[in-house]
């Protein structure tokens, strides 16, 4: 289980939390809602281990955690086969990785730079490349800013297909992805 | 370019011929050096000196911009030598120089020590401006060094490393043949250089600067050429 105990964190000089508590049992889908601001971020950032909290503690975290950030953070000039094989090397077989890409909408710009893609599509590399890095956590932040309803969809599918057994967690502020990834919801 | 040697032209009516050359003097001269066996040789042995020099400046630069860049302690213990070697006069390190090594040899020691700064303060600048977030995301990720290298630092550093390339090249192009001009080796450029003026030959003195301006451009040109074909080659 990960538990953070009695968290203080402040951003940028503002309190964002105090006191903070929360268990989050292993191997389930999490939804963590929350309007813009409110922290959903900088909680994640706290689970991954990317920022450590004023005071508290975080325990419990598996050691293999892959994520997609708020950002894309792709390697520009590569095309999306390129910016998996950055984070798997050659431990992933390339027709896996070219169908992962067609099964999230992305057949036919396996070999263009990510660069020359649209917001979407790069969105979905990012996933792709969270997806098939060997994970116990699998950590989304936003997943589907910038995709249409049947995009939005057929991603989520994609993602519960590679989590079973697995702890996602899911950051969003929409409702309805609660209900897409069958997810717990966390409210914070 | 017409209107520059237009200038050129009038400028040297309006100055004797033995302290300035016409265009026409300047390209004559020109045709003739390039019709003789030993220009070749001259060009070959200054620019393999100077190459050789940039080549060694190149590969240490870049590999003490990674040390630096990987370790802030490697970078203050560099910080007064890079400084150093920045701040001091050409002449004086080929006057040291000369204390060591032979005259056909000064020209690497200095084309080295000139390159060597350039190189190693773009790349680490390029190093230093690499996204922050794209390091925490290969550190989450566990990419290994080289992948890394690959991925997230070329891309980052590629503008400055061509920058770096290209301004270090000319500098060790130039101090490299004020070099031998000073300790004027036989058969090299710098040693033309000097004979030319020690015999008020100003045509052939023009010719020469002529020759030193385009192998400088050409060879400048090549190199960047061919750290963009493997630039690209690693980013395919």
């Amino acid at each position: 289980m990960i538990k953070l105990k009695n968290i203080y964190k402040t951003y940028d000089g503002k309190p964002v939390f105090e006191n903070f508590s929360l268990d989050i049992p292993l191997n389930k889908t999490y939804c963590i809602m929350g309007e813009s601001g409110i922290g959903k971020t900088t909680l994640l950032n706290l689970i991954m281990g990317l920022s450590r909290p004023d005071k508290g503690s975080v325990e419990g975290v598996p050691p293999k955690i892959s994520a997609l950030f708020q950002e894309d953070r792709l390697c520009e000039p590569f095309s999306p086969v390129s910016n998996v094989r950055a984070v798997t090397g050659k431990s992933v077989p390339q027709a896996q990785i070219i169908s992962l890409l067609a099964d999230l909408g992305l057949e036919g710009n396996e070999n263009i730079p990510v660069l020359n893609l649209s917001g979407g599509m790069r969105r979905r590399v990012a996933i792709a490349r969270a997806l098939l890095a060997q994970f116990d956590l699998l950590v989304l932040d936003e997943p589907f800013k910038g995709l249409d309803d049947a995009t939005r969809e057929r991603v989520a599918a994609v993602i519960l297909t590679y989590c079973k057994n697995k702890t996602l967690i899911v950051s969003t502020h929409n409702i309805r992805d609660v209900a897409l990834l069958n997810a717990v919801q966390i409210n914070l | 370019m017409l209107i520059a040697l237009a200038l050129w032209q009038i400028i040297s009516t309006c100055i004797p011929n033995l302290l300035f050359a016409s265009p026409w003097q300047t390209a004559k001269s020109l045709v003739s050096l390039l019709g003789q066996g030993s220009f070749y040789a001259t060009v070959w042995f200054t620019l393999c000196r100077i190459l050789l020099g940039f080549f060694l400046a190149f590969v240490l630069g870049v590999l003490l911009a990674l040390l630096a860049g990987r370790f802030y302690v490697a970078e203050q213990l560099l910080w007064p030598y890079m400084v150093t070697v920045k701040s001091v006069p050409v002449a004086s390190f080929v006057a040291i120089a000369f204390l060591w090594l032979s005259s056909a040899n000064v020209s690497v020691l200095i084309s080295f020590l000139m390159a060597l700064p350039i190189v190693y303060t773009n790349l680490l600048q390029g190093i230093k401006a690499t996204d922050k977030k794209m390091l925490q995301m290969a550190d989450l990720f566990k990419i290994p060094f080289l992948r890394r290298l690959r991925y997230i630092w070329l891309p980052s550093v590629k503008g400055y490393l061509l920058s770096g390339v290209s301004i270090a090249f000319g500098l060790a192009w130039k101090a490299g043949i004020a070099a031998e001009l000073i300790g004027y080796p036989k058969g090299s450029v710098g040693g033309e250089l000097y004979s030319a003026k020690q015999f008020l030959e100003t045509a052939d003195l023009f010719a020469w600067t002529v020759i030193i301006v385009l192998v400088s451009f050409i060879t400048e040109k090549l190199i960047s050429l061919l750290l963009k074909a493997v630039i690209k080659g690693v980013e395919k």
